[in-house]
């Protein structure tokens, strides 16, 4: 099979190699990393025909400039930008053919924080540990571990998808810079003042600039603990709101580690999470509390979404 | 033992709240059971010091089930009454100097001799309680009491790959470079985390550790 390359001209703010994440290594303390927003990812591979597992390209607020030397197919799901290849506009959440050589160049961003690029094939850099996941903080996955820049090359095939699905498809964005998160209590909601559920879900937040892949830090009203002190650390997940002494929540995303102490006064549900993963540091977020029934079957309507995509190749 | 839910896609079973060597036994018993029967659904079972995390796909995951098993496999950890003796990993130390720039400190505070600190530091056995933070990271345990020291206020912004330190009564090795607020009494060139090996860790759960000092780098 003939490979080709992404070369890039210019990386953007932050920009890595994503799949659905290193699972199966956390005994061993090594983190999950994966797309901050995981329905777009899938969306993208979808579009262009990969399963849901290839790599795509996490792209953040300010978006790269792309050589592709390979024919190819490309969608660019998740955040809303202004984008074009060797000048002319393409368009977001539906994929479209390249030629080896074309440039593809993002401009302004319009809604949303991230995008995901899904190519044909998916990028084929190294897997490590079962995954080409980038985990920035310990440098594990993607290219060397990091971010891209400027002059770098990625492998990807250099084949255009069999049965694309160029449709375009509905994406579901925060609007003005605001979401609104549904969060399941617990386990350790019994650690803070029996109203601070109530405050929690009666206020915004605002997501601090020095939040990042790992976690953002939510500025808001403190939670007031009931306890002191720190749980003895144990194994957490994405979605985790887990607050520190100061009662400042801190929101667990794809970066986070594998274990906090910590307590949890809840989870924001799965089907949320990729509506926070579409969040940049200075936007807002509320919280609404629900029940784990509903946030299965929540996660359900998201997923049938999904399928109707699927369909819709299928079809073609 | 108690199972809660944490949020859609994660069960926490806790056992009795206590950093203990039997306990912790128990622990990772259960996740080693847990993975090995490979529950539909279930992407990662992750051991804590008195927890294990099972992490699941809400949308492939049958709770209930996932709760049963997890009960069935419970049940037969009594019969886990004796932490089994494993032969220690042997780590070695360059204690002091650049290696080890809060040696002198640790000394001072405890009231005793940087020699004294290390003495104590390779004396015990510690056992490998949990591994976090970062790949390879594994939180051991316990310290000699009197080198028990706090964690730094303010973090180190980089603490150079290899070495050991001291927070509260637990003692690690920082597998890469990485910011970390641990008392800093040494270092080892022992590679801690190397994703091509077949064993990426040289640490695992309920591994036995004695810290060995290398001879002709005394402070």
């Amino acid at each position: 099979m003939s490979l080709g390359s992404l070369q890039i001209v210019k990386p953007g703010l932050l920009t890595s190699v994503q799949d659905l994440g290193r699972y199966g290594h956390q005994a061993l303390g090594v983190p999950v990393a994966g797309p901050m927003d995981v329905f777009s990812h899938r969306l993208a591979n979808q579009l262009v025909g990969n399963d849901a597992d290839a790599a795509t390209l996490e792209v953040t607020l300010i978006g790269p400039e792309i050589v592709i030397e390979a024919e190819t197919t490309v969608a660019i799901v998740g955040a809303v930008f202004e984008a074009g290849c060797d000048g002319r506009p393409v368009p977001m959440g539906a994929s479209f053919t390249v030629r080896r050589g074309q440039r593809l160049k993002f401009g302004r961003i319009v809604h949303g924080a991230r995008a995901y690029i899904g190519i044909a094939g998916g990028v084929l850099t190294a897997s490590v540990l079962g995954s080409r996941a980038t985990h920035l903080v310990s440098r594990m996955g993607g290219l060397e571990g990091r971010t891209l820049r400027a002059g770098d090359r990625l492998p990807v095939l250099a084949r255009p998808a069999p049965r694309p699905l160029r449709k375009a498809v509905g994406l579901m964005l925060p609007t003005g810079g605001r979401a609104r998160l549904r969060v399941v209590p617990g386990p350790q909601d019994d650690w803070f003042h029996a109203d601070a559920l109530k405050t929690m879900a009666g206020v915004s937040f605002r997501i601090s600039p020095r939040s990042n892949r790992m976690g953002y830090r939510l500025e808001g009203p403190p939670l007031a603990r009931i306890r002191e002190g720190e749980l003895i650390s144990e194994p957490v997940g994405m979605g985790a709101i887990q607050v520190p002494g100061a009662g400042e929540p801190i929101l667990l995303m794809a970066d986070r580690q594998t274990a906090g102490g910590y307590p949890k006064i809840g989870h924001v549900i799965s089907a949320d999470l990729p509506l926070a993963g579409q969040l940049a540091p200075g936007d807002f977020l509320e919280f609404i509390l629900c029940s784990r029934q509903e946030a299965v079957s929540a996660l359900i309507a998201r997923e049938r979404q999904l399928l109707r995509y699927a369909d819709l190749k299928d079809a073609s | 033992m108690r199972i809660r839910e944490c949020g859609d896609a994660m069960l926490l079973v806790e056992f009795e709240p206590a950093i203990d060597p039997l306990v912790n036994e128990r622990v990772i018993a259960l996740a080693s059971r847990l993975r090995d029967r490979r529950a539909r659904g279930v992407r990662d079972v992750a051991p804590g010091y008195c927890t294990v995390g099972v992490h699941f796909d809400p949308l492939q995951t049958d709770l209930a089930a996932l709760e049963g098993a997890i009960a069935e496999e419970a049940r037969v950890l009594n019969l886990v009454a004796t932490v089994a003796a494993r032969t220690p990993v042997e780590i070695g130390v360059s204690y002091g100097g650049d290696d080890g720039p809060d040696l002198d400190a640790v000394a001072a505070r405890a009231g005793c001799s940087p020699a004294d600190v290390i003495e104590r530091h390779a004396a015990r056995t510690y056992r490998v309680y949990m591994l976090g933070f970062m790949p390879g990271f594994a939180y051991m345990g316990r310290v000699d009491p009197s080198i028990a020291m706090p964690r730094h206020r303010m973090p180190r912004e980089r603490v150079p790959a290899g070495s050991v330190g001291i927070a509260g009564e637990q003692t690690g090795v920082y597998p890469v470079a990485s910011p970390g607020g641990w008392q800093l009494i040494g270092r080892t060139a022992s590679v801690m985390f190397d994703p091509d090996r077949s064993q990426p860790s040289l640490l695992v759960p309920g591994d036995c550790v004695r810290f060995v000092p290398l001879a002709g780098r005394r402070p």
